[in-house]
C-alpha cells in the first residue's frame, strides 16, 4: 500500500494513519487465513446488499408499468421497462418542472445567503482582533442551541408580517438559519489555516483587507467553499418541515412536499409507481453530488462533527 | 489604535451575519417566549393570558404521550445506531478495497432527504404492494402479510428500521475517524502479546473511542428528540394519535389547529427538555473522561 487509495483521501486522513494502516495490513495478512478472508468478503457483500436493497427496489418499481407497480402481491423486478411512472410525475398538478425550479431556486438562494454571510464572518473571526471574539462566535452559533423546529411558530408570524411567507427568499432564510453555524465554523477554521505570511505579503504590497480576502484567502480556502456550497445545497434540497409550513400554495411546493402530495393521490388509491419515480428524481442530485464530490462531502462531515 | 481599528474592521465583516442571527434567530427566540404567554392564533388576534398555556400543557395528555413516545423512540434507536455504527466501522476501517466500497455504500443514504427515504420505506412496508412483506414471506419468516402501520409498536419499529438504514453511516464515519486516530503501534504491541482480534477491540478500540461514541450519541439523541418527517410521512401520528412526536404535536397545534400561542409554549417546553438532557449528558461525559 504505497499510495493512499483515492477513497481514503476523501476521509481527510493524514498520511501517518495511512502508513500505519499499511503496516497493520501487512501484519494482518500474515495472521489472516484464507477462510476468514472469504468470510470478511461475504460480510461486506451482505452489508452492501442490505444497504442497496431499498434504493434498487425503488428504482425497479419506478420502471414498472403503473399496473404492475400497484400489483399485490408485488414482484421484485419489472417484467417490462416502462417510463409511464416518470411521465405521470412529470405531469403531476403544476408539473414537475415547476417543483424542480422551486427547489433549485430556494437552494440557490440558500447557497448565496450562506456565502455572503459566512465568508466575511469567518474572515473577520479568523484574521481580526475582534473584541470579545468568542462571544461573537457563540452568537453566530446560537441556532445550534435553539433547534429551528422550535422557532417555526414565531418565524411564521414574522414572515407573515414581512410578506416572506410563500416566497423563495423566506424559505431560503430558514434554510440559512439551519446551515449558518456550520458555514461560519467551516470558514473560520479554513481561513485560520491560511499561512499568515501570505496575508502579510499582500498587505505589504498595499492590498486592502477586502483585496486580501479576495486574492489570498478565498483561493486558499477553495475546498472549504466547495464543502459549504454542497452542504447548503443538500440541506436545502432535502429540508421538509419548513417547506411544508411556509410553502403552502400548491405551485410553491418544493420537491419533497410535492412527493407527499403524489402519495396522497386521488380518492385514496396510492399511485406507488409514481411515488417511487418521484423518490428517484428527488434523490438523484444528492447521489450525483455524493458520487462525484465525495471528498468534499465526507471531509465536511468530519470537520463539522469531530472538532 | 491600529488594533482597535482592525478590531472594528473585523466586526464590520461579521456584522451581516450578526444582524441575520439577531433578526432571524434571536428575535424569534424572544418572540417565542412572548407568544407562549398569549392565545395567538394563526387566524389573527392575540391576547396576553399569562401562564395559562403552561397550565394547559401540564394537563395535555397528548403532549405528555408525545413526549414519552419521542423519548421511547430516542432510547430505542440511539443504542442501535451507535452499536451498529461501531460494528460497521470495525468492518469498514479494514484496509481493503471491498471494505472501502462498503464504507461508501453504507454512507450513501446519509445524503438522501429524510422525506424521500420515508416515502421509499413506507412503500417497502406497505401491506399490499410492499416488498418487506414479500421478502419475509419468501424467506418463510411470516405466514401472511403483516399490517405494519395499524399498530403503534410495529409502526415504530418500521420507522426505526428506516432511520437506521438512513443514518447509520453517519455514526460509522465518525467512528472510523476515531479508530484511525488511535496509534497503530498500540495494536501492534497487543498483537505481539498475542491478543486476539476481539480482545483488541474490547481493550483498545472501544475504550479509546469513548469520546467519539459519546459525541455520536449526543448528536443522534438530539436528532431523534426532534423527529418529525419520518412520522409525518410513515405513520401520520396514528393509529389513534399514538405515534405523535413532540415536534409533530407542536406542528399540529401551531399550524393545523392554528393555536400558535399554545404551539409556542410546547416549543419552549421541548427546548428546555432537550437542553437539560444534553447538558446532563455533557456533564456525564466530562465526569467519565476524568475517571
Amino acid at each position: 500500500m504505497s499510495a493512499a487509495p483515492p477513497f481514503s483521501r476523501g476521509f481527510g486522513l493524514s498520511s501517518r494513519n495511512l502508513r500505519g494502516a499499511g503496516s497493520l495490513r501487512l501484519a494482518m495478512r500474515r495472521a489472516a487465513t484464507t477462510p476468514s478472508l472469504y468470510l470478511f468478503g461475504a460480510l461486506c457483500v451482505a452489508i452492501m446488499a442490505v444497504m442497496l436493497f431499498p434504493i434498487v427496489m425503488s428504482l425497479m418499481a419506478s420502471l414498472k408499468t403503473s399496473v404492475e407497480a400497484s400489483a399485490s402481491p408485488p414482484h421484485y423486478f419489472p417484467s417490462e421497462i416502462s417510463f409511464e411512472n416518470y411521465a405521470r410525475v412529470f405531469h403531476y398538478q403544476a408539473g414537475l418542472p415547476t417543483y424542480l425550479i422551486n427547489s433549485f431556486s430556494v437552494a440557490s438562494l440558500t447557497i448565496a445567503l450562506c456565502l455572503v454571510l459566512a465568508v466575511p464572518a469567518g474572515y473577520g473571526l479568523a484574521c481580526f482582533p475582534i473584541p470579545a471574539k468568542e462571544a461573537v462566535f457563540l452568537i453566530l452559533l446560537l441556532s445550534l442551541m435553539a433547534p429551528y423546529q422550535a422557532l417555526l411558530t414565531p418565524l411564521h408570524r414574522l414572515f407573515t408580517t414581512l410578506g416572506l411567507a410563500n416566497t423563495y427568499l423566506g424559505l431560503a432564510i430558514i434554510h440559512t438559519v439551519l446551515q449558518l453555524p456550520f458555514s461560519v465554523y467551516l470558514m473560520r477554521n479554513s481561513f485560520e489555516a491560511v499561512p499568515k505570511e501570505l496575508a502579510e505579503a499582500a498587505v505589504m504590497d498595499g492590498a486592502g483587507s477586502f483585496q486580501t480576502l479576495w486574492r489570498i484567502f478565498l483561493p486558499a480556502a477553495l475546498p472549504s467553499l466547495v464543502t459549504l456550497v454542497l452542504f447548503a445545497f443538500i440541506a436545502s434540497w432535502n429540508e421538509f418541515i419548513a417547506a411544508l409550513i411556509f410553502m403552502n400554495r400548491e405551485s410553491g411546493f418544493t420537491v419533497p412536499v410535492m412527493l407527499v402530495g403524489v402519495r396522497q393521490g386521488h380518492f385514496g388509491a396510492v399511485d406507488w409507481g409514481a411515488v417511487q419515480a418521484g423518490v428517484m428524481i428527488s434523490i438523484a442530485p444528492c447521489l450525483l453530488i455524493y458520487l462525484l464530490l465525495q471528498k468534499y462531502y465526507v471531509s465536511g462531515f468530519l470537520n463539522g462533527a469531530v472538532k | 489604535m491600529i488594533a482597535m481599528r482592525r478590531g472594528a474592521m473585523g466586526l464590520l465583516y461579521a456584522a451581516p451575519a450578526l444582524a441575520f442571527v439577531a433578526f432571524f434567530v434571536l428575535y424569534p427566540m424572544l418572540d417565542l417566549f412572548r407568544m407562549s404567554l398569549t392565545n395567538a392564533s394563526l387566524l389573527g388576534g392575540s391576547e396576553f393570558i399569562g401562564v395559562k398555556n403552561y397550565v394547559k400543557a401540564a394537563g395535555d395528555a397528548t403532549f405528555w404521550h408525545s413526549l414519552a413516545f419521542t423519548c421511547e423512540y430516542t432510547l430505542l434507536i440511539t443504542p442501535i445506531l451507535i452499536g451498529a455504527g461501531f460494528l460497521l466501522a470495525l468492518v469498514a476501517v479494514q484496509p481493503s478495497r471491498l471494505a472501502k466500497l462498503t464504507r461508501a455504500v453504507v454512507f450513501m443514504p446519509v445524503v438522501i432527504g429524510l422525506g424521500s427515504s420515508s416515502l421509499l420505506w413506507v412503500w417497502l412496508f406497505d401491506e399490499q404492494v410492499g416488498l418487506i412483506n414479500k421478502l419475509l414471506l419468501d424467506l418463510g419468516l411470516i405466514g401472511q402479510p403483516m399490517v405494519w402501520f395499524a399498530d403503534a409498536t410495529l409502526g415504530l419499529w418500521a420507522v426505526i428500521l428506516s432511520i437506521v438504514w438512513k443514518v447509520v453511516g453517519y455514526g460509522m464515519i465518525l467512528m472510523i475517524a476515531g479508530v484511525q486516530s488511535i496509534g497503530v503501534d498500540i495494536f501492534e504491541a497487543a498483537m505481539l502479546d498475542g491478543a486476539s482480534y476481539w480482545q483488541r477491540v474490547a481493550r483498545i478500540t472501544l475504550p479509546l473511542s469513548v469520546r467519539t461514541i459519546a459525541l455520536a450519541t449526543l448528536v443522534s439523541a438530539i436528532g431523534s428528540m426532534l423527529a418529525f418527517d419520518q412520522f409525518y410521512i410513515m405513520t401520520a401520528g396514528g393509529p389513534k394519535s399514538q405515534t405523535f412526536t413532540s415536534v409533530y404535536w407542536i406542528y399540529q397545534n401551531s399550524f393545523i389547529y392554528f393555536k400558535q400561542g399554545y404551539g409556542a409554549t410546547l416549543s419552549i417546553l421541548l427546548m428546555a427538555i432537550i437542553f437539560l438532557a444534553s447538558s446532563a449528558q455533557l456533564l456525564l461525559m466530562r465526569r467519565g473522561a476524568r475517571t
